[in-house]
């Protein structure tokens, strides 16, 4: 019994020390291809900036579906489906998997901008998120 | 005491879990069910929507569906090149007009020179929800349009569509 607690606790320190080293690595990658430090503020700037969507002509941002507030729930803008929280201190299962926070990037910087986020704007936002 | 609390818990957990898993099979070998077991496709898409079951669609609509995920009903809805194609051969494999046993009367009626992209446009579906009038879904916020299945069907995520497991928000109980 007291071997499974003990092995329980290092699985799960492992765990927790893999979550916060998901985004530290990533933001290692990105830094690499940066010019400049991350900025959590050109991240919420950005966050609420409204870019036209050529497709419907409507005017949206992250904050559309997500909210301004990173520790609210959003919902989706076409579907009403709700999204859960950015905020890790809110919903933990956030930035808990580097190949979901790429999808996610590569899908929505898309859909929102209609271009890719470049690694700069990634690292912000990264840094942005984490704090929250 | 407290000894014989966990086995007896867990024995009775198991009967519970059996009592289920029963009722599914059942409910499966009768055709109503639709159960949609692949993790891959759960986590893929299941973010945005229910994963509807691969049944739903002839092979063709998921083939071209999964050729133009930048472009996925307004939204980009890209994924990896391995999940992509791991998708597309799970849900063509699966699709209504392959899939063994599956049931056929979903794609009975629909022309095989279309490719549906929705599954909304199949005959079949419109035929049974011809009685649902759009201010039930257009008007509700949680609802927007018929492609949200789980709102109205209560057992949609566990592939069921069955007419007692229907409640519409605001107006409940549904009959044909």
């Amino acid at each position: 019994m007291k071997r499974k607690s003990l092995l329980l606790v290092i699985a799960l320190l492992a765990t927790s020390g893999a979550n916060a080293g998901v985004v530290d690595d990533l933001l290692r990658q990105y830094q690499a291809q940066a010019s400049q430090p991350f900025d959590a503020e050109r991240a919420k700037a950005l966050w609420t900036a409204k870019h036209r969507d050529p497709e419907t002509g409507k005017d949206i941002s992250c904050s559309t579906c997500h909210t301004a507030d990173l520790r609210k729930a959003g919902e989706h803008n076409t579907t009403g489906k709700p999204i859960e929280p950015m905020a890790p201190s809110i919903n933990p299962q956030r930035l808990t998997d580097a190949a979901k926070i790429e999808k996610w990037f590569k899908r929505n910087c898309k859909g929102t901008f209609n271009r890719e986020c470049t690694p700069q704007e990634k690292g912000d936002f990264l840094t942005y998120f984490r704090n929250q | 005491m407290s000894k014989h609390i966990i086995p007896i818990t867990l024995f009775a957990m198991a009967v519970a879990g059996q009592a289920y898993a029963d009722k599914d099979e059942y409910r499966e070998s009768h055709g109503a069910s639709m159960p949609v077991k692949n993790e891959l496709y759960q986590k893929e898409c299941g973010d945005c929507h229910i994963a509807y079951p691969a049944e739903l669609l002839p092979a063709r609509s998921w083939e071209h569906l999964m050729n133009k995920l930048d472009k996925h009903f307004g939204e980009n809805a890209e994924l990896s090149e391995d999940n992509r194609q791991a998708l597309s051969r799970y849900l063509t494999e699966n699709a209504g007009d392959r899939s063994r046993g599956s049931p056929g009367k979903l794609l009975k009626s629909l022309d095989r020179s279309q490719t549906p992209e929705r599954i909304t446009e199949l005959p079949y579906f419109k035929k049974e929800h011809r009685e649902i009038p759009a201010r039930f879904y257009e008007q509700n916020p949680k609802m927007k349009s018929l492609s949200n299945c789980e709102v109205c069907h209560t057992r949609a995520a566990q592939g069921s569509f069955a007419e007692g497991e229907i409640n519409i928000p605001g107006i409940g109980r549904w009959e044909d």
